[in-house]
């Protein structure tokens, strides 16, 4: 067959494309409809318009990405059927239910309470008008829950939940409870949601810093900064925590993964399971030229403990051929590799440009005392929406050749019926239309950011609620 | 009752659901060249269904995620069995979506130009797809042995299939366009409801042809009584738009798309994805479902869910129910 028909290729570069690009508009969703909803908690507070125009201002970022965010998400939901008929059916009992749960209880909350908070400026009293934009928030966030308990599944699928049916050739759902309790869920959505804070703080950093560069809008951007910066640092701390407890987990249900984040292919305890920070190999990866390594570190984050013993590539390798048949059980190293490495290491770069812009900022000075600082700050939103992306990519691809780990392989997931010649369509069909709408959205976003906020709207004198309609369509 | 026939009949609920109400989003959408003279009525006409498109969209991903977690089988052979008309369904789909959001975006002209193309040709490839997808199931495919789609997406394209996607694509505008006279004032209402008879006449003799056809190749006697209560419906509604209940006639037009899906989900009943070539290699509600434990999960979660969430969609459009004219439009700045 022709190589660039190969359907299980192509699938998967479809589904990362989609999946990558669909997860650039998510966080932002998420992070900004909380930030969003603590603005307009501050205005409804304090009554002081800076918060108000705030809201509007960052309100508006929000929504041009919002919508994005909704339909690529439908991409999301048919792709499992479309490309993934095989595994749709083998899962489908036990990774539906979340899916569903995700829309009855998540979607559709968000959907129709963003659109009374979009619409209903001057249509809602000012307290039931905040509380749309917390439902949405809740919305955004609950939706992330069971979308991560369904992905935990096909990393961890925890032998509480499901039975296998070999009737059917299916695994079945068995109970609800250990579904939505995966300890990979547990750890990975505070990890997931944190992140999503991050790249939202990123955001406002981003802003400010160009228009506090441009000594403008001083009397705004000056506190989204601060904001801003304080939601990098804590978000940025709790991320790590959480990261923290995921690797623990992960070194236990998922070795392999553990393994190839490191690039470590060989068994080793204490001092040896060490942590490279960087590393240069043979192209193939197999043997090592020259690195740099903190002892015990890779021990110490797989274990908690300095003695602990973080098992090889070669091992587990070994130990699955034993378990599963011959085969490949080994992800693409130098892709885990690295992106392990540059998810945290850009995530730890954004905490120290947010303490050091505190640190530069902390004197009420009108002028910024540092112009380079400025330079640097303004990288904090392409560089952490990059962190989140690497990160995903290391999890997804640190599960491969397993779509559902120890149960199917990815290329057993495929659909039969479609061929290569319908899904080098599509993904060409995507690729140009997403490529295309990114630079609509981007030019969409650069335009309302330079425009800076809009003054303070006219408020009706007695309820205190926005006169006029804030947005038209 | 059983939980498999249960869920067959709530995923032909979420249907109704989306068809009633995107369906409507669609009519608005494609009624643009045809009710909009200029730029301020084409935004009335847009601001109709401004909040509430993206609610009503999010019925067919509920629809979705709920076929996939009580029908694994039936979602995953239809949707990879429909590929290619999926995959258009999909770029209309985002094409509309972000279309309204980007459309107020800029002033220029060209600008809002292109976006009202594409929520034009957004509205109706669904308005059309949906329709000639859901015949197909009904008039039944090829399906092998392990229930895959063994046609092309030529055989998608035969007459029955085509006449059903057209009956859902002009009960679409016509729902569309009932709507409009419900929610606008001044000129723009008036010319809706003109359009409405119109469009009734041939949506009258189009989907009756449909339904007729669907009753008499694949009926039962279920589906011919839904099939009757439709083309009543519709008849009424369409009567109703002449004398000017607006809300009226936009029920029973909500009524007849209601009767319609349930004619096509009576018709494949007990069946999901009937197979053209084998009977055998037919998928059937039973062999298409999931566990009883899934399902009396999935029970109970909707149980729950919907009434809370029918109550504050509900809510929405009662905060919505101002009809907006060219007054608002030219009053906003932006």
């Amino acid at each position: 067959m022709n190589e660039w028909l190969d359907p299980l290729l192509l699938s998967r570069w479809q589904f990362g494309l989609t999946t990558v690009y669909h997860f650039l508009f998510v966080p932002l969703t998420i992070g900004m409809a909380l930030t969003v909803a603590i603005f307009q908690t501050a205005w409804v507070r304090t009554d002081k318009a800076k918060y108000l125009q705030l809201t509007h201002f960052f309100g508006k970022i929000f929504l041009i990405n919002f919508a994005m965010g909704v339909v690529t998400g439908i991409v999301q939901e048919f792709q499992f059927g479309m490309n993934w008929s095989d595994y749709s059916r083998f899962v489908g009992d036990v990774f539906g239910a979340p899916l569903a749960f995700e829309g009855i209880l998540a979607f559709f909350l968000e959907a129709t309470f963003i659109g009374l908070w979009i619409f209903g400026w001057d249509k809602l009293p000012k307290k039931v008008h905040l509380a749309t934009i917390w439902l949405t928030s809740i919305g955004t966030i609950t939706s992330a829950y069971f979308i991560l308990a369904a992905n935990a599944f096909m990393q961890n699928p925890i032998a509480d939940a499901y039975v296998m049916n070999e009737e059917k050739g299916r695994a079945e759902l068995t109970s609800i409870g250990a579904l939505l309790t995966n300890p990979i869920v547990l750890a990975s959505f505070p990890h997931t949601i944190f992140a999503c804070f991050m790249v939202s703080a990123g955001l406002i950093i981003s802003v400010a810093a160009w228009h506090l560069a441009r000594n403008q809008h001083f009397d705004t951007m000056r506190p989204a900064l601060k904001f801003g910066m304080w939601m990098m640092i804590i978000a940025g701390i709790l991320t790590t925590l959480s990261g923290d407890q995921l690797s623990l987990i992960m070194t236990e249900v998922q070795p392999m993964k553990m393994a190839s984040a490191e690039a470590m292919y060989v068994t080793a305890t204490g001092a040896n399971a060490s942590f490279s920070i960087f590393t240069l190999g043979t192209p193939d990866g197999v043997s090592e030229l020259f690195s740099v390594r903190v002892p015990y570190l890779l021990s110490f984050l797989s274990t908690h403990t300095l003695d602990g013993t973080v098992e090889g590539i070669n091992n587990l390798q070994a130990q699955y051929v034993e378990a599963y048949g011959p085969g490949d059980y080994t992800p693409t190293i130098w892709i885990t590799y690295w992106a392990f490495r540059w998810m945290i290491g850009l995530g730890l770069a954004h905490m120290l440009v947010a303490v050091a812009g505190l640190f530069f900022t902390r004197k009420s000075a009108a002028k910024p005392a540092r112009p380079w600082m400025w330079k640097v700050a303004i990288w904090s939103f392409p560089m952490s929406l990059l962190a989140m992306s690497v990160g995903w990519t290391f999890t997804e691809m640190g599960r491969q050749p397993w779509i559902v780990f120890g149960l199917m392989r990815t290329e057993d997931g495929i659909s039969p019926g479609v061929t290569g010649l319908e899904i080098l369509i599509s993904l060409i069909v995507f690729t140009l239309l997403y490529g295309i709408l990114a630079v609509v959205e981007f030019k969409l976003i650069l335009k309302a950011v330079q425009k800076g906020p809009d003054d303070a709207p006219v408020l009706d004198a007695e309820s205190g609620v926005v006169k006029q309609a804030v947005t038209v369509y | 009752m059983d939980l498999t026939i249960l869920w067959f009949w709530i995923i032909a609920a979420m249907f109704i659901g989306y068809f009633v109400l995107d369906g409507f989003d669609f009519g608005v959408g494609m009624s643009l060249p045809f009710l909009g003279k200029d730029d301020t009525d084409r935004r009335v006409l847009i601001n109709t269904i401004g909040p509430v498109w993206d609610l009503n969209e999010t019925w067919v991903i509920v629809a979705g995620a709920a076929l996939f977690a009580a029908f694994p089988e039936w979602y995953a052979t239809m949707f990879s069995g429909f590929y290619l008309a999926l995959l258009l369904i999909l770029v209309a789909l985002i094409l509309r979506g972000v279309s309204f959001e980007y459309r107020h975006q800029r002033p220029e002209s060209v600008w809002k130009k292109w976006f009202d193309g594409m929520i034009i040709v957004g509205s109706a490839v669904p308005a059309l797809l949906w329709g000639v997808a859901f015949s197909n199931v009904v008039r039944g495919v090829k399906l092998d042995v392990n229930h895959d789609y063994a046609g092309t997406f030529f055989d998608l394209l035969n007459p029955y299939a085509l006449l059903g996607g057209v009956t859902t694509l002009l009960l679409f505008f016509l729902h569309g366009v009932v709507f409009i006279s419900l929610k606008t004032e001044g000129d723009i209402r008036v010319r809706a409801r003109k359009l409405a008879t119109r469009a009734g006449i041939v949506t009258i003799v189009v989907a009756a042809s449909f339904l007729a056809w669907t009753t008499l190749a694949y009926g039962t006697l279920a589906s011919a009584v839904f099939a009757a209560l439709a083309a009543v419906a519709l008849i009424a509604s369409f009567l109703a738009n002449l004398r000017g209940a607006e809300r009226l006639a936009f029920g029973l037009m909500a009524g007849t798309i209601a009767f319609a899906v349930l004619t096509l989900f009576g018709s494949l009943f007990p069946d999901v994805m009937p197979a053209s070539n084998d009977p055998a290699n037919s998928l059937t509600i039973a062999n298409a479902s999931s566990s009883a434990y899934t399902l009396g999960v999935m029970s109970w979660t909707a149980l729950i869910g919907m009434p809370v969430i029918l109550l504050y969609q509900g809510w929405t459009y009662w905060v919505f129910r101002k009809r907006i004219g060219r007054a608002q439009i030219e009053v906003a700045v932006h």
